[in-house]
């Protein structure tokens, strides 16, 4: 699984820095930076669904 | 000074009305699938969408909906304040809005938020000692009202105890929608006057507050007329007090009418943040508005110029098609993709600052009193209009009661 953040789209709701800290941070403007690059490890694939689903503006998308 | 009953909430709706400000939930729910745009020839005609993807898709369309007033009154803003708007940035369109948007995002950015919360967990401590040894206390207006006053006051830089006069400039502006046009414009004017003297002080003698930053502020080298702050700042107050009043009040009370939730609380405090978005979802307290800007078509509805839209995020967060079990308040609910905070380019700027709030008001409150419950449920009211919360809301805290 790849992620991918569509940063016209995101408004910084914040949804998927607070659920998916391993996954997604901020900048200081509160818009989302996506940390991995390429792969989701398997272990982190659960937590970038809970982001994906939560993001009220759907900016996030997988791959 | 209370409208004419509604005869029908999909040709005839009243936002304002006694029976939506107690229970909007079923109206919704009926219209959403009977009427999903409900329109009423009130306030010179305005639209209600229920649908979260009908919301949604207003709230995203810039082009034929303004921002240019975002509280329905019977009465239209002149043309002329566009772009700006009474209150940059809600009441802004593109392209001015990002700039007007972009001085606030840092300030109220996860980061500096972060720094104001232990100020706000021992001001939160503060009252609930003030309560201590009482049975039965104003959840509303002896705590959360006091919350947002404080925390807003102290990033402004303005005085903590000119929070009455903070708290009736915003009913007046949010609850005082019938009042003839020249009320509604001295309520304003005497907030100008109120906040100059501190922006020309600011200007004089900056500090590290959000006045003296939105002072050093420009937009495209030009800096930002004292004008623009003086409204910017207006806007801080009124966006930032009744909104998170009314989410605190909201998830009190639903604690104190469900002692299964407020228990599984007590028994599991890392389960707040989540429920906090469900309270915030279900108990949604703000709606905003939009202008029709040129006669155009949605949903089959012919809106016409200067139309109202109601904007209700809390309507389409009750959206079964969007949400499982939508008129459940599920407090472990995931996913959950809730739009209370807004959709597209207006997103809350303040949403950080509100969610910290919330969350260090029902911890501190949840310590204090794990036993809480709904003292008299016939004397809780609520707001009406635009911003919906609990205004009176008596609970009985007594341990082990
Ligand atoms: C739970 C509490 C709150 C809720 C539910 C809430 C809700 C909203 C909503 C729905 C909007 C979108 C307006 C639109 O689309 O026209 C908005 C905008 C805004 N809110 Fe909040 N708000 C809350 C608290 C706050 C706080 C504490 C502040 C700051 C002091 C704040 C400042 C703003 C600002 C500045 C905007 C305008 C953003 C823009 O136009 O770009 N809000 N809020
Ligand atoms: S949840 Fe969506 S809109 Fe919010 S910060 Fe993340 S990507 Fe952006």
């Amino acid at each position: 699984m790849k992620l991918r953040l569509d940063t016209e789209l995101c408004q910084g709701h914040g949804r998927c820095y607070s659920l998916a800290p391993e996954l997604f941070s901020c900048d200081d403007e509160g818009q989302a930076v996506l940390l991995v690059e390429g792969e989701v490890p398997a272990d982190l694939e659960a937590a970038a669904r809970t982001a994906v689903d939560n993001c009220p503006e759907y900016a996030i998308g997988t791959e | 000074m209370s409208n004419p009953p509604v005869a029908d909430w999909a040709t005839d709706f009243d936002h304002t009305d006694e029976q939506w400000a107690a229970d909007p939930f079923p109206i919704w729910d009926e219209l959403r699938g009977t009427c999903p745009v409900a329109h009423t020839e009130r306030y010179g005609g305005a639209w209600l969408p229920t649908r979260h993807e009908d919301v949604s898709a207003i709230a995203n369309d810039t082009e034929h909906f303004t921002s240019r007033s975002i509280i329905v009154t019977p009465h239209r803003p002149p043309m002329e304040l566009a772009p700006e708007g009474i209150a940059p940035p809600i009441s802004s369109d593109p392209p001015f809005h990002a700039a007007a948007r972009k001085m606030l995002l840092a300030v109220f950015s996860p980061q500096s938020i972060a720094r104001l919360e232990a100020s706000t967990r021992a001001y939160c401590q503060e009252l609930v000692d003030l309560l201590a040894g009482r049975d039965v206390v104003d959840a509303a207006t002896e705590y959360a009202q006091h919350i947002p006053v404080r925390v807003i006051a102290d990033m402004l830089g303005l005085p903590e105890s000119d929070g009455d006069r903070f708290r009736g400039f915003v009913h007046d502006v949010l609850e005082g929608v019938a009042r003839p046009l020249e009320e509604r414009v001295d309520i304003l004017l005497a907030l100008y006057e109120y906040l100059l003297p501190y922006v020309e002080e600011r200007t004089a003698n900056p500090t590290d507050d959000v006045i003296s930053m939105l002072v050093g502020s420009d937009i495209d080298g030009e800096p930002l007329t004292p004008f623009h702050v003086i409204r910017t700042v207006g806007l801080l107050l009124i966006a930032g007090i009744d909104t998170t009043w009314s989410a605190i009040g909201s998830s009190i009370w639903h604690l104190a009418a469900t002692p299964s939730d407020r228990q599984r609380l007590v028994a599991q405090p890392e389960l707040l943040p989540t429920a906090i978005e469900e309270f915030l979802r279900a108990y949604a307290p703000v709606t905003m508005a939009r202008l029709v800007k040129e006669d155009v078509e949605f949903q089959g509805c012919p809106m016409k110029a200067e139309e109202w839209v109601l904007l209700s995020f809390p309507a389409a967060n009750r959206d079964p098609a969007m949400f499982e079990r939508a008129d459940e308040v599920i407090i472990d609910r995931q996913p959950n993709r809730h739009a209370a905070f807004g959709l597209g380019i207006h997103r809350c700027a303040g949403s950080h600052l509100a969610r910290m709030e919330m969350r260090v008001a029902l911890e501190v409150w949840l310590e204090a009193f794990p036993d809480f419950h709904l003292a008299d449920p016939a004397a809780v009211s609520w707001s009406v209009g635009q911003v919906r919360g609990p205004r009176t809301l008596p609970v009985s805290v007594t341990r082990g009661a």
